[in-house]
This record gives structure tokens, C-alpha cells and sequence, in this order.
């Protein structure tokens, strides 16, 4: 109340700035106008730049999980696929997955992304949403995240080029046209499916194209003998817990800034919504994991673990605007429960995942989009499985096929000398860990 | 001079060098090994896959005493690194034909 006497004035002189602007330039619009695509925009590059950091946090948590003589080769492949998933998406995915109009299947929109000039005009900005350069930027970091997840799964046996050749059509192609079935406007969105930031359309695009690959490259040499599975434990727990935090924190991103606006008070709101049920399913899915390995195998197993905590971010990444905290706990503890049941399972059906990229981001994804339906009552479940079988289907097969041609061209998977020496020697001659010989 | 070969149980270690140092031992090899005896291995999961580990970690100590303490110090080390359950490990005894010490050229059990 005392402050009273100086407000006053000082509230009456803000509200006639903008008048006096106006009298000095009457295309300068206020702050009203612009507010909002300057916090879209800014939501975009803080979201894009957490986004960004999970391709640190999968080659953490990849390379924590192969073994000590494939760890260069799998940092290799991590930052070689998010480099060219970065040039593909500006020559090729981003027009091809945004077309603006276009069939809803398919979008003839080869040209590639192009920026605002600089020093754009705000007469001249698309006020209503954010800069493209922002959109294109957090976008592309999605796409990154798929290729990351198919990198984990073939790791320790897959060639360095066909991998990567793989990685720039998945990039380029693949994930673009799908993502434009919903994410662009096309016929899945016009039906109705709702996936918020992408269980579906990059979490389970990601393992189908991986688990394809899967199938066609076989399982590890040694990993399944005499009808007994023959455990390959990781080289360093350590960076596969740090690459778990990192991809835990880049989630906020993933999850939050595809709320794709931040300029009115419900907008940011929903942001910060999101952020916390985004950690509550992580939390969840983590102490799932805990406890049932404690109750199952009488010892809690790490890696399960930090798969259960990515399971559950995965879990809530469909919806996670509109869940209570009590809803995120479910769901991510669901997606951690999926992840302990489902690692054994693909050992039983000899698909060699080594990361358990499979159980964490395919069937959590497809849990995730389904459990929409709980929250979202503009959601059918029927829509939803419709949507999950489409992208199952066309990545499944889409990536199938690339990996055969790779396969009898110029063949996929390393020599058995090459496997058994480790890649990082065989493909690359260089070691992680050059001074950890024995003796 | 005898040789003794001590295969023990790794946490006990310390425990059995205080010991021997006791005694008045003033040498000792120690190695990490990995083997099979009658505890013959056991059973462990990683990520829902149960394997066996067919190898039991454990430390070999390599010491040469005088015939006349032999006995003694057996028994120091089966008094120390005994737990009374299995995988408690073995002693083997063996005759040594000679020793030298390289600094000095001594030998015997001067050398030792």
C-alpha cells in the first residue's frame, strides 16, 4: 500500500511509452504484438539446446554400455550421426517434414531450409508462432535423438560407413516423412492422433528402424550359445549413469519446448507443467526399475535402472501436459516395469540390443501414446493404435529394406576377426583406453 | 627354505600380511588370481541374464621361510584367513633349492 503513490505514475508513464513510440514510427508494434513470438523463439533455442546436449547423454550412455573395445567406435558413430543428421535435416528433412499444404502422405518439398535475413523486420516476422531459424533448430535436435537411439542397439558388430549411410537416409527421408503424417499437418493429425513431443514419432521410429536393423545384423558373436544367454557387461557404468542425467535434463527440453509456445500466461504455465510431470515420470520409472530387479533378481542391476528412468521419460514424452503428478508416476513407473520384463524378452527371441535401446524407446513409445487416452480426452484409442502401427509399419519396412540393400551391396556387419579384436582397433585403430592393457 | 603358495580369499588380505609381518616374516608375493576349487563358481544376473561365473577371484600369496618356521607360519595363515565357509582357498608346501639375494649375492636363508 505504501508503495502506492510511486506506482501510480510510473505504471501511467509505461502504458503511454508505447503511444509516444507509435507517434515516432507507426509501423513499430508493441510489445503486445511481438512479446509472444520472442518467447516462442527464445523457448525454442532453450528447448533446442537441451534437446542438443541428449546427443551427449546417448553417447554417455552408449558408450558406458558396449564394452572397452568398441568405445571409440561408438563415439565415433555419435557424433558422426548427429553431424550429419544436422546437414540432412537442412538440405532435405525439415522442408520435406513441415511442407506447409501438401497430400498428408507424402510432400515433393526437396529445397532446403532457409533462414530469416538478417535484422528481419517484425512487420515482416511470422508474429503468430516464432522464427524459422529457432523452429528449424529445435527441431533438428529431434531427429538427431532417433539416430542415436538405432546407434545404441548395433553397437559392437555394425560397419562405421554403412551405418552412417543408413543414419543419412533415416535422417533425410524416413523420420521427415512420417514426422509430416502428424507433426506437419497430414493425415494423422487430421485424424485425430496425438502424440505431444514424439513417444511415437521419434522414440518408436527410432527403435523400429533399429530393430529392423536388429534382425538383419544377428546378435553379437558368443551372446547367445547352447541355448543360454551370455551376458557382454558395459565398460563403464559411470558414463552410462552420467549419460543417463544428461538425457534426463535434455527431456525438459524435448518435452517442454514442444508446447511450441511460451508467450501467454497459460503457455509458459503448461511449460512448467510439463517440466514436472516430465521428472516425475523419470523419477517413477528409476525406482520401478529399483525395486523390481531387487524383487526379481534378489540384487538391483544399475543398467536396469537407468533404463527404467529413460523408459518412464519416454512413457510420459506422448502427453505430458495433461496428466495430474499422480498420472506421471503411473505411466513412468509403467514404462519402467516394461523395460525389466522386456530386456529378458528379447534376449528369449535372440534380437541382441546392446544399450536395451529397444524395450526403452519402441515398446515404452508405444505405451506412451496409448496411455494419451487416460488424460487427453480429445484422444481415441483407436487413433492412437492406428497411428502406432502406421509408423511401426512404414519404419519397420522402410528401414528393412535400406538395411538389405546395405547388407548384399556392400555388407553390414564387421569380419568375425574384426569383432572378436574389438572395432576400435579393427576400424578405426585407435582405443578408448589405450593404457588398461592387462599385465 | 620352503616355499609357501597360499591361495585366500581377497578381502583377507590385509589381515593375513599384518599377521605374517607378526611372525617375523620380511618377504612376501602376492597376486590376483582367478580359479576353481570345491566352491566351484556361482550364479550372477546382468540384465535379467543369469550366467556363471566359473572363476572365483581370489589372491595368491608366494613366501620362502626357514624349514624351521614353516609350520608356523601355515598355520598363521590358516588361523587369519579362515572363515569357516567355503572358498576359504589352500596352502601348498614346497621345497625351495636354493636362494639368492641379488644386491649382495648372499644365499640360503641368508638371502631371504
Amino acid at each position: 500500500m505504501m508503495n502506492n503513490k510511486y506506482l501510480i505514475p510510473v505504471s501511467a508513464a509505461a502504458a503511454l511509452l508505447p503511444t509516444f513510440a507509435l507517434a515516432q514510427d507507426a509501423a513499430a508494434p508493441g510489445f503486445d504484438e511481438i512479446g509472444p513470438y520472442i518467447m516462442t523463439t527464445l523457448l525454442f533455442l532453450v528447448g533446442g539446446f537441451l534437446v542438443f546436449w541428449m546427443a551427449a547423454g546417448f553417447a554417455m550412455l552408449e558408450a558406458g554400455l558396449v564394452r572397452s573395445k568398441n568405445v571409440t567406435m561408438q563415439l565415433t558413430k555419435n557424433i558422426a550421426l548427429f553431424a550429419l543428421a544436422g546437414i540432412m535435416y537442412w538440405l532435405v528433412g525439415f522442408n520435406l517434414m513441415y511442407p506447409g499444404d501438401f497430400n498428408g502422405y507424402f510432400a515433393f518439398n526437396f529445397v532446403p531450409t532457409v533462414l530469416e535475413p538478417v535484422g528481419l523486420a517484425a512487420a515482416d516476422a511470422s508474429l503468430d508462432y516464432a522464427s524459422v531459424a529457432s523452429d528449424f533448430f529445435f527441431q533438428l535436435m529431434f531427429v538427431a535423438a532417433t539416430a542415436s537411439i538405432v546407434s545404441g542397439v548395433l553397437a559392437e558388430r555394425i560397419k562405421l560407413w554403412p551405418f552412417l549411410f543408413f543414419v543419412l537416409i533415416l535422417t533425410g527421408i524416413f523420420y521427415p516423412i512420417s514426422g509430416s503424417w502428424q507433426w506437419g499437418g497430414g493425415w494423422l493429425s487430421e485424424m485425430g492422433f496425438s502424440d505431444f513431443a514424439g513417444s511415437t514419432i521419434v522414440h518408436s521410429v527410432g527403435g523400429w528402424a533399429a530393430l529392423a536393423g536388429a534382425l538383419i545384423l544377428g546378435p553379437r558373436l558368443g551372446k547367445y550359445k547352447d541355448g543360454r544367454v551370455n551376458p557382454m557387461p558395459g565398460s563403464n557404468l559411470a558414463l552410462a549413469t552420467l549419460g543417463t542425467f544428461i538425457l534426463w535434463l535434455g527431456w525438459f527440453g524435448f518435452n517442454g519446448g514442444s508446447q511450441l509456445a511460451a508467450g501467454t500466461v497459460g503457455d509458459i504455465t503448461d511449460v512448467g507443467r510439463i517440466f514436472a510431470n516430465t521428472n516425475m515420470a523419470a523419477s517413477a520409472g528409476a525406482v520401478a526399475a529399483l525395486i523390481l530387479t531387487q524383487i526379481l533378481y534378489k540384487k538391483v542391476d544399475l543398467t536396469m535402472v537407468l533404463n527404467g528412468c529413460l523408459a518412464g521419460l519416454v512413457s510420459i514424452t506422448a502427453e505430458p501436459l495433461a496428466p495430474s503428478m499422480f498420472g506421471a508416476l503411473w505411466i513412468g513407473a509403467v514404462g519402467g516395469v516394461i523395460v525389466v520384463f522386456a530386456v529378458p524378452f528379447l534376449d528369449k527371441l535372440k534380437i541382441d540390443d546392446v544399450v536395451g535401446a529397444i524395450p526403452v524407446h519402441l515398446f515404452a513409445g508405444i505405451w506412451g501414446t496409448i496411455a494419451v487416452v487416460f488424460y487427453n480426452s480429445d484422444a481415441s484409442l483407436v487413433t492412437q493404435l492406428i497411428g502406432i502401427a502406421a509408423y511401426g509399419i512404414f519404419t519397420f519396412v522402410a528401414s528393412a529394406i535400406l538395411w538389405f540393400i546395405l547388407k548384399a551391396t556392400v555388407g553390414i556387419r564387421v569380419s568375425e576377426e574384426a569383432e572378436i579384436a574389438g572395432l576400435d582397433m579393427a576400424e578405426l585403430g585407435m582405443e578408448a583406453y589405450p593404457e588398461f592393457h592387462r599385465g | 627354505m620352503k616355499l609357501i603358495i597360499a591361495t585366500i580369499k581377497p578381502f583377507k588380505l590385509e589381515e593375513v600380511r599384518e599377521a605374517l609381518t607378526d611372525a617375523g616374516v620380511r618377504g612376501l608375493m602376492v597376486t590376483e588370481i582367478k580359479g576353481f576349487g570345491a566352491q566351484s563358481g556361482h550364479t550372477e544376473i546382468y540384465r535379467g541374464a543369469e550366467y556363471v561365473v566359473n572363476f572365483v577371484p581370489k589372491v595368491k600369496l608366494e613366501l620362502v621361510v626357514a624349514d624351521s618356521v614353516a609350520d608356523q607360519m601355515v598355520e598363521v595363515i590358516t588361523k587369519t584367513a579362515q572363515t569357516g565357509k567355503i572358498g576359504d582357498g589352500k596352502i601348498f608346501v614346497l621345497d625351495v633349492e636354493q636362494a639368492v639375494r641379488v644386491r649382495t649375492g648372499e644365499t640360503g636363508e641368508d638371502a631371504i
